[in-house]
Formats: structure tokens, C-alpha cells, sequence
């Protein structure tokens, strides 16, 4: 049972990521490899204010949030100038700071050493410690996350959004302010990645660097893409399968040692595949065709 | 003559040598189609680039209603009173026909980032003029009943039009048209000259840009005649039409 809220839970905590850089690359276009920076930004910054502050969860969430928005427009505003594969770069080089930041700055970051005991958040009174607590809380801020993706893309908002990935210049020529919303897109996607690293931190009680590499970023991105980019279930169908999937390898009785490489084969075979057969996903064929047009 | 809503004087641009535009100058008055004609790579099309702030000039200067406008941003500009149509046809391919014309209004409460999360209730309200108003304009152009379609599913023709439809929805007093009836069937053409013509009833102002002279000669209340980057001719398009000037650049 507790196996089994733990796997969920971390699904859970993939599917706030998936999700919301599925609001920065699906719907608006911008293919961001920084989301893992954003992740650790948040379980860092998370995990120091609650072992040297000793602050309320709660407020700890309310700061990730808004101190990862900001870096969020910090690494936008320059880097939403360039387009396409520059700005793949340039958020590929955020992430590879953002790692080397976490890495070595031993005194506050606790270097390759990371932080370990990290204490159970309280909320209002009530220690979250078991699984299933857990799970709740993470259940909570996944559907936060998915409220506010569904608020945002059905939102006239969320066309002009799909308008800047099909066509700047058309989005530009209709009067829209294009930069202004690429930078808006980034804050929001930033700040929920940082909740999800919230989540991990405290759930898994020790973090390191390895946990927000330039692979995580690129894992994120497979859930996405597999899942469907540019819909709002594919990246949590992609979440599911994606981390599922490999825990079912240990079912099939393989030694650990190998069913750890097969993991990476099997994510690399899946999303050459997908590229080949299906390029928009799981689900993502519906999201390119109006309802009207289904019916 | 009614007083010049838009006034170009002395635009210059050149790209890697090549002078796009040569000290320009050319008005446009309240409610006339003026037609802008000319060989390929005359500055038609950086011209209307200029003036819409996609390109910017590197000397002269662009007012509207005798206001500055040189050089502002493109988002901006669509939100002054311009509107622009493109030669290679720009629309939201993978949206619904009705959500290019959504696209298109200006000033939508419900695009701004708060509105998403308060106020749904005005958002609502006015999506629903918009809404409403929208399918007026598509059964106006008459492909209300494509409103659900993708946009890539419509004819080359009717995306021409539906470019135009949304041009209109930018409810913008200068509409910039860069080739409206170009490769299109006969019957298609007629219909949006047709839509073009009632343009300035609605107290609108229009440049187009066409090579078809046929079409200028039907629609354009005067033409200014250009080639590498400089006006050669203006008048009426019977006067353009038989300028020594013209023919001579048409031959060559």
C-alpha cells in the first residue's frame, strides 16, 4: 500500500511538472529545457527555509512560488528575444548554471552532499507525514495546477497563446503584445515547477543535484511529448505511463542493474517511436482540432 | 481632396545594398483606396513592413492622423487603427475559422493574464459580442457555416477572404492589403473587390497591393506607381495606366 502512494505521489509530482511546461512548450511554443532549474530551485529553496527558518509550509510555498516567478522573468525577458533553437540554448544554459550553483556552493546548498532532513510539513496544526497524506497534498496541488492550466488555455488568454505558437507574426499583426506574453507563460510555468519541487522535498526529506539535471529537464519534456503537448490530460497521461512503466519492470523479476539501464532504453525507444508514428502524443491529436470540428 | 490619415514622407531602407525603399512619400486620404502597383521587388510589400513595424526605416517618417508612429512596435501599431492583410497569407492554420476572427479583435478583456482568473464575468460578456460580431462578419464574407472548420481546411480563395475578415474585425481604420485577390478563381475575386469597394462607406481607408491591373483599375480611387523603392507615378488609374513612364518599366 505505502509502495503504491509512493508512486503515486511521485506521479503526482510529474504531472505538476509536465503539466506546466506543457504551458510553456505545448501551448505557447517555447521548448524550454530549464524546467528540472525551476524544480530545484523550488525544493532548494524550500528545504533551507524550512531547516534554518523554521517557517510555516505554507508560507515557504507562497515564497518558492514567487521567488521562482521571478527568476523565471529574469532568465525570460533576455532570452524570449531569441527564438527557436537560440532560445533552446539559452535555457539549456540556465539549467547547466542552475546545477553547477547547487553543486558548489557547498556552504548553502550543501554541494554534492545535498540537504539531508529535511523536516514533514505542518498545515494548520496537522503534520503531513504518512503516504497518504502526502498523497492528498500532492492530489491538491496537481489539481491547483490543472485548474489553472484549463482556466488559462480556454481563456481568450490561452488563444492568443496557441496564436504565438502557430504564427508570431500573425499573433503581432493581430496587436498582441507577443514578448510580453512569452515572459508571463515562463513566470507561471516556472512557479509551478517550483511547487513540485516543494513537494519533493519534503516528501522525500534529502535532496541533491542529481535530481535536477539537464536529464530531468529532458524527461519532463519526453513526458510532454509523449503525452500529447498542447492538451491538458496528455501530459498527465504521459506522467503516468512514463513513471509506471519502469516500477513494472521490477515486477518482471529483472536484477535491478539491469532494469535501471532498461529504463533509459526503453524512454529512448518510446520517444523515437512516438516522434516516427505519433508526433502530437497520446492525446495530443485532439487538442489541434477544435471541438466544433469533432463533432 | 479630404485631409491625409496616414502620410509617409522620405522612407529610405535598404538590405544588404539593395535600396527596398528610396526616399518615399506618398498620403492616403479618409476613405480612399489607393492602389500601390509596381515589377517585383519595387518595395511594395516593405513598404506596408515599415509602416506596420515589422521593418524598421532607417530615415523617414510614418504619421497617422498626424501623429508619429515611426517605428513603434508591431503589436502596437495593430493597436493604433492599422490593420494588415499578408501576401503569403498568415492565419492560425490548426484553429477553428471563428477563432482567427476571435484573434483578431482588439483590446479583449479576457486576454489579460488577471481577467483569466477574475472578472470571468465582463470576459464573458464581451467574448460573447465578440462572438456574436464575428459570425456577423463570416456571413457577411459568407463562410459562417466553415466557422468550426480548421482554418487549413478552407480553399486557398477562402482563407484569402478570411483574411480579410479578420483584417476587418481589428475594426482599424487604415487597412494595409498586400495581394487580396492574387491566384484566386474569378468568382472568388469579384467577391472580395466587392468587399474591398464598400470599404470606405464603413468609413475605412485602404491600400492595396495587387498586381492585377485589371482589379486595381475596377477598385482604386488613385494608384501610385513604384519601382526600386521610389515613386515613378500617380494619379488615377487611367493616368497611370498611360504614363510613357509606366509602360517603359513594364517593358523592361
Amino acid at each position: 500500500m505505502d509502495y503504491l502512494c509512493h508512486i503515486l505521489v511521485l506521479t503526482g509530482i510529474y504531472v505538476i511538472l509536465s503539466v506546466s511546461l506543457n504551458l510553456i512548450a505545448g501551448y505557447t511554443g517555447l521548448l524550454s529545457i530549464a524546467h528540472a532549474a525551476f524544480y530545484g530551485v523550488g525544493a532548494y529553496v524550500a528545504a533551507l527555509m524550512a531547516l534554518k527558518l523554521h517557517s510555516p509550509f505554507l508560507v515557504n510555498i507562497v515564497c518558492v512560488v514567487v521567488l521562482s516567478g521571478l527568476l523565471g522573468a529574469l532568465v525570460g525577458i533576455p532570452s524570449l528575444r531569441i527564438r527557436d533553437d537560440y532560445f533552446v540554448i539559452a535555457t539549456f544554459a540556465f539549467q547547466v548554471i542552475t546545477f553547477s550553483v547547487l553543486n558548489n556552493w557547498v556552504s548553502f546548498t550543501g554541494g554534492p552532499m545535498g540537504l539531508p532532513g529535511i523536516p514533514h510539513p505542518t498545515i494548520f496544526g496537522l503534520q503531513v507525514s504518512a503516504h497518504v497524506g502526502f498523497l492528498i497534498l500532492v492530489g491538491i496541488f496537481c489539481a491547483l495546477t490543472l485548474w489553472v492550466t484549463h482556466r488559462i488555455v480556454r481563456s481568450p488568454f490561452g488563444r492568443v497563446l496557441k496564436a504565438i505558437r502557430e504564427d508570431e507574426v500573425f499573433a503581432q499583426a493581430a496587436g498582441k503584445n507577443v514578448a510580453a506574453y512569452k515572459v508571463l507563460v515562463f513566470i507561471i510555468g516556472a512557479g509551478m515547477a517550483a511547487v513540485a519541487g516543494v513537494m519533493y522535498a519534503h516528501y522525500i526529506s534529502f535532496i541533491d543535484p542529481t535530481s535536477f539535471t539537464v536529464m530531468e529537464s529532458i524527461f519532463i519534456l519526453s513526458i510532454v511529448i509523449i503525452g500529447g503537448s498542447g492538451s491538458l490530460w496528455g501530459p498527465v497521461v504521459g506522467a503516468v505511463v512514463l513513471v509506471v512503466l519502469p516500477e513494472l519492470l521490477r515486477f518482471i523479476g529483472l536484477p535491478s542493474s539491469v532494469a535501471a539501464n532498461l529504463r533509459q532504453i526503453i524512454y529512448g525507444g518510446l520517444l523515437v517511436a512516438f516522434m516516427m508514428w505519433r508526433p502530437r502524443g497520446l492525446l495530443g491529436e485532439y487538442a489541434f482540432q477544435g471541438k466544433e470540428a469533432r463533432e | 481632396m479630404s485631409e491625409a490619415i496616414l502620410k509617409v514622407t522620405g522612407l529610405s531602407k535598404n538590405f544588404d545594398g539593395v535600396r527596398a525603399l528610396a526616399d518615399f512619400s506618398c498620403d492616403l486620404c479618409h476613405g480612399e483606396i489607393l492602389g500601390l502597383i509596381g515589377p517585383n521587388g519595387a518595395g511594395k510589400t516593405t513598404f506596408f513592413n515599415v509602416v506596420t513595424g515589422f521593418i524598421a526605416p532607417e530615415d523617414g517618417k510614418v504619421s497617422l492622423r498626424s501623429t508619429d508612429i515611426t517605428g513603434l512596435a508591431p503589436h502596437r501599431l495593430a493597436n493604433c487603427g492599422i490593420s494588415r492583410t499578408f501576401q503569403d497569407l498568415r492565419l492560425i492554420r490548426q484553429l477553428s475559422v471563428l477563432d482567427n476572427v476571435l484573434l483578431s479583435f482588439r483590446d479583449q478583456p479576457g486576454e489579460r493574464l488577471g481577467n483569466v482568473f477574475f472578472r470571468s464575468k465582463r470576459c464573458r460578456e464581451h467574448e460573447g459580442q465578440n462572438r456574436q460580431e464575428a459570425i456577423r462578419l463570416l456571413e457577411g464574407a459568407g463562410i459562417a457555416e466553415k466557422a468550426g472548420d480548421p482554418a487549413e481546411d478552407l480553399s486557398y480563395g477562402q482563407q484569402k477572404l478570411l483574411s480579410l475578415v479578420c483584417c476587418l474585425a481589428a475594426r482599424a481604420e487604415v487597412l494595409l492589403l498586400d495581394e487580396p485577390v492574387a491566384g484566386i478563381a474569378p468568382e472568388m475575386k469579384e467577391k472580395i473587390l466587392g468587399m474591398i469597394r464598400d470599404l470606405p462607406d464603413k468609413g475605412k481607408s485602404v491600400v492595396l497591393i495587387e498586381h492585377d491591373f485589371d482589379a486595381v483599375m475596377q477598385t482604386c480611387d488613385r494608384v501610385v506607381f513604384m519601382d526600386a523603392g521610389s515613386k515613378v507615378s500617380e494619379g488615377t488609374p487611367q493616368e497611370v495606366r498611360n504614363d510613357p513612364k509606366v509602360i517603359e518599366a513594364y517593358i523592361d
